[in-house]
């Protein structure tokens, strides 16, 4: 993968008091987002007006589609021009895009999809917070294939997420999300830009080879195909088709096999690679809270709190949220007395946890439907059920 | 029969298709791959740079068009062609952007993004061929399906009212609307040359018999006595109000050039617009007056 600096005309260098959904327009334009297309939706309206404002003096294209259908489809149309793009939603829009998002795993075109998340189902709360598009950003859309997630719990996350979801979505050549919520969205705090020296911005991985040889689909030595776009000569097809090398369509089990196969083999192979976490006392914890996005930032009180009562509670907060950590859990299970996972919907990621524990430690979810985070006394009365 | 003794040795469009996927699937008498023909020899003598076309299809049979023509094709999801394009050529606007697909992923599902497009004067031309039925999926009842006819989802005869698609385009803003059968293949192929040439949003309608599902089901005979069947029915009428162009069962068809007026396409607009606005602030994005010769 090419790293390069940032190019300098995104980059809005220094300190800044902005809301997550501003952090996320200038996560884009930092990374090199350059086409933006968009259909309004609350709460992530606002990195859609902030990108329209911004980019008439940066180079490049917003625009307002007719609906998210349009908006996702477009993206991917965009990236074969040759452009890195970008689109916002919450959950009414998210379930709108899922068959375009198959498309863009079939294709494997790189792009990056906010989703502010916001109470459901339905129209539901649409102006206060849920995490209940977890498992739908996961298994949203038909067929079996992988994609990649991050969750920010702060403005500067939504920032610096933003721009890693750019790096991911070009180093995989796959949809990429940045699963924030409602509080953080509209959450105001620092954000630090920094210089575009010291920002690393993923290269697309252009083929260089001769025309006539080029194949869309013909494996890397990294196990990611090259890249064209149109334009330049190469006159490739595309289809969301089951294909082949040559992008042809060929509708049999065994080009099934090996196109599906490589879809999910590619992140579940790089899945160490791609993941990030972050714990604070887990080892040789009694118990270990799982939160991530805004749920991580009420857990911490929580957890200072039963460390206060003398319980030995670790902290691990998920930053990739998809492909999951699957071996930390493993390791950890076994070692802890429980793990306790709050988040804001009725059990996600706590389905995760209870499949990688596989009974080896007791797994506590701490629901809430949406509307508001949880109240950290009750993630408190979790541990302290946790250690009984 | 050897290649050798073939009369002639290269089909004329052949360096225009991936002959590596030949044949293709459409049935004898079909009229999508003569709209193809058409289609190859209006950008042979457009004498565009054929690097920088690119054709768009959504699903369904018209909709395998873009696999078979050599260009940069891609084959998207039904009714998505028209926004795929759209991305594509704002993303790269040296592009010519063709859009290639049916009426059922034109304007049925994908009816929307068509208005929207119309209404934007995106620089793209679309090439809808009409065959009045989901042709892919079994002989379904379209938007496009005249009154009384039968289909297999309208079983005793369909009481819908159609769409009439030139009238839709100028109503939504096109800024060119023909209409042909698929026998008109001259008028066809100078349709399409002249929506390449021009900056903005084109739609050429061509009205194709559906031999194996339509055509079978209302008992309308074979493919080519259908085609000639259309083209008999058709009588020409430049610039009629698109009004009167409403398609009756096995009636009369009002073909030709309905719409072709000037208007900054979707990106001249930006710029113009932005330029006037935020003056040297503004990065001009391409070139003005993209998507012409």
């Amino acid at each position: 993968m090419k790293r390069v600096k940032a190019d300098p005309k995104g980059v809005l260098t220094g300190a800044h008091f902005l809301d997550g959904d501003f952090a996320i327009a200038e996560g884009a334009l930092a990374a090199g987002c350059r086409f933006f297309a968009g259909y309004p939706i609350t709460p992530s309206t606002e990195t859609a007006e902030r990108f329209s404002e911004r980019i008439p003096s940066v180079g490049g294209v917003f625009i307002q589609m007719e609906d998210e259908i349009a908006s996702i489809t477009a993206l991917i149309g965009a990236t074969w021009g040759g452009q890195k793009v970008m689109t916002v939603t919450s959950g009414p829009g998210f379930s709108l895009m899922m068959e375009n998002i198959g498309l863009a795993c079939m294709t494997e075109t790189p792009l990056v999809i906010a989703n502010v998340q916001r109470g459901g189902p339905s129209t539901g709360l649409p102006t206060l917070t849920g995490q209940q598009d977890i498992m739908q950003a996961r298994w949203g859309s038909h067929g079996d294939y992988e994609i990649i997630a991050l969750s920010p719990d702060s403005p500067q996350e939504c920032f610096d997420l933003t721009i890693e979801a750019f790096n991911l979505a070009e180093t995989y050549r796959v949809p990429t999300f940045v699963m924030t919520d409602e509080c953080v969205g509209h959450m105001h705090e620092k954000v630090v830009i920094p210089s575009p020296e010291e920002i690393e911005v993923v290269e697309r991985k252009w083929y260089t080879g001769p025309k006539d040889k080029y194949l869309p689909y013909k494996l890397d030595d990294d196990g990611i195909p090259h890249m064209v776009k149109a334009g330049d000569g190469y006159h490739f097809h595309i289809t969301g088709l089951t294909h082949d090398e040559k992008g042809y369509p060929v509708i049999n089990a065994d080009a099934q096999d090996t196109c599906v196969r490589h879809l999910v083999g590619k992140i579940k192979n790089n899945a160490e690679k791609i993941i990030r976490i972050e714990e604070d006392e887990t080892d040789g914890a009694e118990v270990v809270v799982i939160s991530y996005g805004i749920t991580s930032r009420v857990a911490i009180r929580a957890v200072q709190q039963a460390r206060k009562l003398g319980i030995h509670v670790g902290n691990l907060r998920l930053i990739t949220i998809w492909p999951f950590c699957e071996k930390r859990i493993r390791e950890l299970a076994g070692k802890v007395k429980a793990f306790v996972v709050p988040e804001i919907n009725f059990g996600q990621i706590v389905l995760e946890v209870e499949r990688c524990t596989a009974g080896a430690s007791r797994v506590i979810g701490v629901p809430h439907c949406g509307g508001w985070v949880h109240n950290p006394a009750d993630i408190l009365t979790a541990i302290k059920e946790a250690v009984k | 029969m050897k290649p050798e003794d073939r009369l002639e040795e290269k089909n004329p469009i052949e360096d225009l298709l991936r002959m590596d996927r030949i044949p293709h699937i459409w049935c004898p008498g079909c009229g999508i791959g003569t709209v193809v023909t058409s289609f190859a020899e209006a950008l042979k003598r457009s004498r565009l740079d054929l690097d920088k076309v690119a054709v768009v299809s959504g699903i369904g049979c018209t909709g395998r068009v873009a696999g078979y023509v050599k260009l940069d094709s891609f084959h998207t999801t039904h009714g998505r062609a028209i926004p795929f394009a759209t991305g594509l050529k704002l993303a790269n606007p040296e592009l010519k952007v063709v859009v290639f697909s049916g009426d059922g992923g034109i304007f049925g599902i994908g009816g929307n993004h068509f208005i929207h497009a119309a209404r934007r004067n995106m620089d793209l031309v679309v090439v809808c061929v009409n065959n009045f039925n989901y042709a892919m999926t079994g002989g379904q009842v379209a938007a496009t399906t005249p009154e009384d006819a039968n289909a297999s989802t309208a079983p005793y005869g369909n009481f819908e009212y159609p769409f009439s698609l030139p009238y839709l385009a100028d109503a939504a803003g096109a800024t060119y609307v023909a209409r042909w059968t698929a026998l008109h293949l001259r008028r066809v192929t100078k349709s399409i040359q002249e929506a390449l040439a021009k900056p903005g949003f084109s739609l050429i309608e061509v009205i194709t018999p559906c031999v194996t599902l339509y055509a079978r089901r209302n008992r309308l005979g074979d493919g080519l006595s259908l085609l000639k069947y259309y083209y008999d029915k058709s009588e020409i009428q430049h610039g009629a109000d698109t009004r009167s162009l409403a398609i009756g069962y096995q009636d009369k068809l009002i073909v030709g050039k309905f719409v072709d007026r000037e208007k900054p396409t979707f990106l001249d607009a930006m710029n113009t617009h932005l330029s006037k606005v935020l003056g040297d602030d503004y990065q001009l994005y391409g070139r003005l007056n993209n998507g012409g010769n």
